[in-house]
């Protein structure tokens, strides 16, 4: 096999449609022209690098990077996993963001009006950077789970969001990780615009070997990037 | 025969209402560093500088207060800082990384706004552009776009992904150069429907 200077293409039986009419706010949102393929240039095939020198030291541990007098509320989790490319192969030294909302479901944003307490320990956002086998480890709490106003009594299930850049521009990822066993996931529009076949790659799984002893939950997520496609060598 | 390969990608989601303090934190006033911001050139940063700015429409036409844009772009030779582009007769600017972000909901008028140089063409025929990603709430998968230039006509002339676009949408690529007072704005903006909908990408 040979590697060819094009990136494997969004895979459309992955991924969820512009337009999903559950989730209300595609309607004015999404594209409704066909997307224009493109040949991928080097602005394609290049892309944002950082690594360490942009992640703090307590930037991977939520549990402290926000405390102020005390440590967060909630259960504590450690989710770690692997980044990979569609052919398998490790994505190493590459930036992982992360945000979620606190144990009892309420951001730290301005805009999130849910009246569920701020924890005065807890920020919620972090990042950390895979080592050489793809690998990442970081620490929080368990988020809770919260209200939106898509429908009446619509509740997301509880959920982590993550973004990763990937090799290039064209192996951008933004998703949400999901845990194993919430009864919100079958209600939820927006992990249901997902292909049916492609959702349980959004759920982490729980694993007692990434559990820590008496102290966080261990949750193991893998995620799949775009990566450089491979042909079969022409006779 | 080629085996399926078990390794299927992620699905995207969408990057919700709540992103800013985790992916553009200092711009919204949170004290959590950020990776990017709109300003991408420092002092010693090589180029002409410009301001990009321009608002996100949806298909009402109201002004998107919770987008996300990225830029990513070719340095002032045209040269990305990326080990990918391995081109020798190319100079690395060790003052620009190419990268920018930009949320819409602390400018009173829902603009983005980046100050960058302009990018020098790349050499393969493609003219002088910005790539452009856009994340929002309301979009489960992000959009890819490009900026090109008014004042490069000639070279989005002959430019090959421009010429792949349906003759009457490539003006929605195509950001107007308005020189002000305080240097060259190029103005942009992202149409997600109607008329003028943006052309996007399957990158
Ligand atoms: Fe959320």
């Amino acid at each position: 096999m040979a590697e060819t200077d094009q990136i494997t293409p969004r895979d459309w039986s992955s991924h969820p449609p512009y337009n999903h009419p559950p989730y209300r706010s595609t309607e004015l949102r999404a594209p409704t022209k066909p997307l224009i393929p493109i040949s991928h240039t080097l602005s394609e095939r290049t892309g944002p690098v950082y690594g360490h020198d942009g992640v703090g030291p307590l930037d991977h541990d939520l549990t402290r990077n926000g405390a102020r007098n005390g440590e967060p509320l909630g259960e504590r989790i450690v989710v770690t996993g692997r980044v990979l490319d569609d052919a398998g192969r490790p994505v190493p030294h590459t930036l992982i963001e992360v945000w979620q909302a606190n144990a009892a479901g309420r951001y730290i944003h301005i805009v999130d009006q849910h009246p569920a307490p701020i924890d005065p320990n807890f920020f919620g956002a972090g990042r950390c950077v895979t080592d050489a086998d793809g690998r990442y480890r970081f620490y929080s709490v368990k988020p809770g789970a919260y209200p939106w106003g898509n429908h009446p009594n619509a509740w997301r299930p509880n959920h982590i969001h993550f973004s990763l850049f990937g090799q290039s521009l064209s192996s951008r990822l933004v998703t949400q990780m999901y845990f194993p066993g919430d009864p919100l996931l079958d209600l939820d529009p927006i992990f249901l615009a997902s292909p049916s076949e492609a959702r349980n790659r959004l759920i982490s799984e729980f694993s007692i070997d990434a559990t820590e002893p008496e102290f966080a939950l261990g949750y193991v997520f893998d995620i799949v990037l775009r990566g450089r496609a491979a042909t079969p060598m022409e006779a | 025969m080629s085996q399926e390969t078990p390794f299927k990608q992620t699905p995207s989601q969408t990057v919700g209402p709540y992103f800013a303090y985790g992916l553009t934190p200092e711009q919204y006033g949170y004290s959590h560093a950020a990776i990017a911001d709109g300003i991408m050139v420092s002092g010693g940063t090589e180029g002409e500088r410009i301001r990009v700015e321009g608002r996100v429409l949806d298909g009402a036409g109201d002004p998107v207060n919770d987008a996300m844009i990225e830029l990513w772009q070719a340095n002032a030779h045209g040269h990305y800082n990326h080990p990918e582009d391995a081109r020798e007769d190319n100079l690395l600017d060790p003052e620009f990384s190419g990268f920018g972000r930009f949320g819409t909901g602390v400018d009173a008028e829902n603009r983005f706004i980046f100050s960058t140089i302009k990018p020098g063409a790349a050499g393969d025929g493609q003219a002088p552009h910005i790539a452009v990603v856009v994340f929002m709430r309301g979009t489960l998968s992000h959009a890819y776009t490009r900026i090109y230039f008014s004042d490069e006509q000639d070279a989005n002339g002959s430019d090959p992904v421009l010429n792949s676009v349906p003759q009457d949408r490539r003006q929605t690529l195509i950001a107007r150069r308005d020189d002000t007072p305080g240097g060259p704005v190029y103005r942009f903006d992202i149409h997600m429907q109607g008329e003028r909908e943006t052309v996007f990408f399957d990158v």
